[in-house]
């Protein structure tokens, strides 16, 4: 330890400890026993330096950004262009200005399907999705389909949850005008085989939009190398607030496409005869958006990558084999979603015992799994299956948290006398 | 684990193994869906009715222990009642999983009883209502399905 590289290869090192102590809540008792928090596919809860941020931005630098010619706007308006930037760098787009602050996933969904969707799909085109999509991957398109006549058309999975690819490929019709597929399934935890989809597509000429909620998180993302042309996410799900997401739009889509609302902010000139709109990114973003959300998200991105995503990676795939190691051995459970390439999600069902009677179980244990749905009604169909209890992990989960999760299902099987 | 043996009770466990009254009931006067969005609980509750006594009762689909549960002990205790002696027995047990100040209203509402300790778990209030609200669709012959949301 004398030599003058080992500080820093130490400080390198993923320490999973050190982690849990840049997240306050880790230190709350549930029922009088320590939150073991498992529902990070739901939410992931928020480390020191974003909630300092957030209490910062209010206390000292809270002002409405643009067109504010006083010091206190500017800084904020500044603060909120570099947290664009900090997302630029995330999914390393070409530009800032393809990055569109959104409050959700769910809403640069319907951005897309609304004003892309609408202006490029006619009666008789189809949108390609697949089954595992989450609702807010699917609802927006039909919405679509029915204002414009077009199809929904569903790319099968397998009984492990893995896409059918050559399904997949085989559904991109002359018809096909946009596929929109999830990169990191929430209740399954595949990982879909994006850059193939992209292709595929874009051998058809087909533009698509790729569901990164449950992705950016784990793994890193570049929009430029996947080639894709719509990626979105939601920022609770990335360490950071709730009510801010994201919309990456390719800069010559973004630009033909119509404003999704209309608005302050969102204008060049305003009469009442004609209307013209503004640049891009603010063309997408009408009225006063939410400035704390944006700047609190950015710190959620700096502290990401501070943590970095090789030493998350390797911490999260080791949890997952262990975890799906110690639940496949409790007896009467089985596990729903073992594709091959899959991350962080570990869903299942037991014998004699219902998801959402599991759920309260092991809550009574402190243990917070989610159960139910999970949004993907076509895929709880698919297996099967009316619910699922869901386990998922993040960066500061522990081994202990899966024994302690392994633990109260014994405790459900007494119960149950399973 | 204490509060948990309040809310599943061996009764209630017994009711969720072996369901009472369970299976389709053909040529039913009355059928209602019901559905928590929530959680995917799915019942089908069948009526018959001689007048406005309830002379028949049967659910059937797939559920949680509290909701199976609730389903079974409500067929076997609204049977032979009138529509409004059922109304009033529905609007006792929502009291009992729903009002913390409530008081133990054991004897009016018997074997109901036993889901008192629903009132600790709000997110389950709804699992134990469902085939409540769906046997009252049911009676009042509303189409459509139920839902807890």
């Amino acid at each position: 330890m004398s030599s003058v590289e080992a500080p820093s290869v130490v400080e390198s090192a993923f320490d999973v400890q050190r982690i849990r102590r840049d997240f306050p809540i880790l230190t709350r008792s549930i029922r009088e026993q320590n939150l073991v928090y498992l529902d990070s596919a739901a939410t992931t809860q928020k480390p020191q330096p974003v909630l300092d941020t957030l209490a910062n931005y209010y206390a000292t630098g809270n002002a409405n950004i643009h067109r504010g010619v006083y010091l206190l706007s500017e800084e904020a308006t500044a603060a909120y262009d570099r947290a664009r930037e900090k997302v630029q760098g995330l999914l390393n787009a070409r530009a800032a200005h393809e990055i569109i602050f959104t409050r959700n996933s769910t809403e640069s969904i319907n951005l897309v399907a609304q004003s892309y969707g609408r202006q490029t799909l006619g009666a008789g085109d189809e949108v390609l999705i697949t089954h595992m999509e989450h609702h807010s991957n699917i609802v927006p398109w039909q919405l679509l389909c029915e204002q414009v006549g077009a199809r929904l058309c569903v790319a099968p999975i397998d009984d492990d949850g893995t896409l059918q690819l050559d399904e997949f490929q085989r559904l991109i019709s002359p018809r096909t005008r946009l596929v929109a597929v999830v990169h990191l399934s929430n209740s399954l935890g595949t990982i879909n085989p994006v850059q193939d989809i992209v292709r595929m597509a874009h051998a058809r000429g087909v533009p698509v939009l790729i569901d990164g909620s449950q992705s950016v998180y784990h793994m890193p993302v570049d929009v430029q190398a996947l080639d894709c042309d719509f990626y979105v996410f939601t920022g609770h799900k990335l360490y950071g607030p709730t009510g801010i997401g994201v919309l990456y739009g390719r800069e010559s889509l973004l630009e033909q496409m119509p404003p999704y609302q209309g608005g302050g902010d969102m204008i060049r000139s305003v009469t009442f005869d004609k209307t013209t709109y503004a640049e891009l990114p603010h063309k997408f973003e009408a009225g006063t958006p939410h400035i704390a959300g944006a700047i609190g998200l950015g710190a959620a991105v700096d502290y990401l990558l501070s943590v970095g995503f090789e030493g998350i990676g390797r911490h999260e795939a080791d949890l997952l084999t262990y975890g799906t190691n110690a639940l496949s051995e409790v007896k009467g459970l089985q596990l729903i979603g073992t594709s091959p390439n899959k991350a962080s999600i570990l869903s299942f069902v037991m014998d004699g015992a219902h998801p959402h009677d599991i759920g309260t179980i092991v809550d009574s244990d402190g243990i917070a799994i989610r159960t139910g749905h999970h949004c993907t009604q076509p895929v709880m169909d698919r297996f099967g299956v009316p619910a699922t209890a869901r386990a998922s992990i993040a960066m500061y989960n522990t081994h202990e948290e899966i024994d302690a999760l392994v633990k109260a299902l014994e405790h459900v099987r007494e119960t149950f006398a399973v | 684990m204490s509060d948990l043996r309040d809310l599943y009770q061996e009764v209630i466990l017994d009711h969720n193994k072996h369901p009472h009254n369970f299976g389709e009931l053909a040529d039913a006067d009355r059928h209602a869906d019901g559905f928590n969005p929530l959680c995917g609980d799915k019942l089908v509750v069948y009526v018959n009715l001689d007048g406005d006594t309830i002379t028949e009762v049967r659910f059937e689909g797939s559920g949680c222990a509290i909701s199976k549960a609730s389903a079974s002990l409500m067929t076997d205790s609204v049977k032979g009642k009138t529509l409004v002696e059922v109304r009033e027995l529905f609007d006792r047990f929502l009291n009992l999983v729903t009002d913390e100040d409530a008081a133990d209203d054991g004897h009016a509402l018997g074997k109901l009883a036993v889901f008192a300790g629903v009132r600790d778990y709000p997110a389950r209030v709804k699992c134990a209502s469902l085939a409540w609200h769906t046997l009252r669709a049911a009676v009042e012959d509303r189409h459509g399905v139920v839902t807890t949301e």
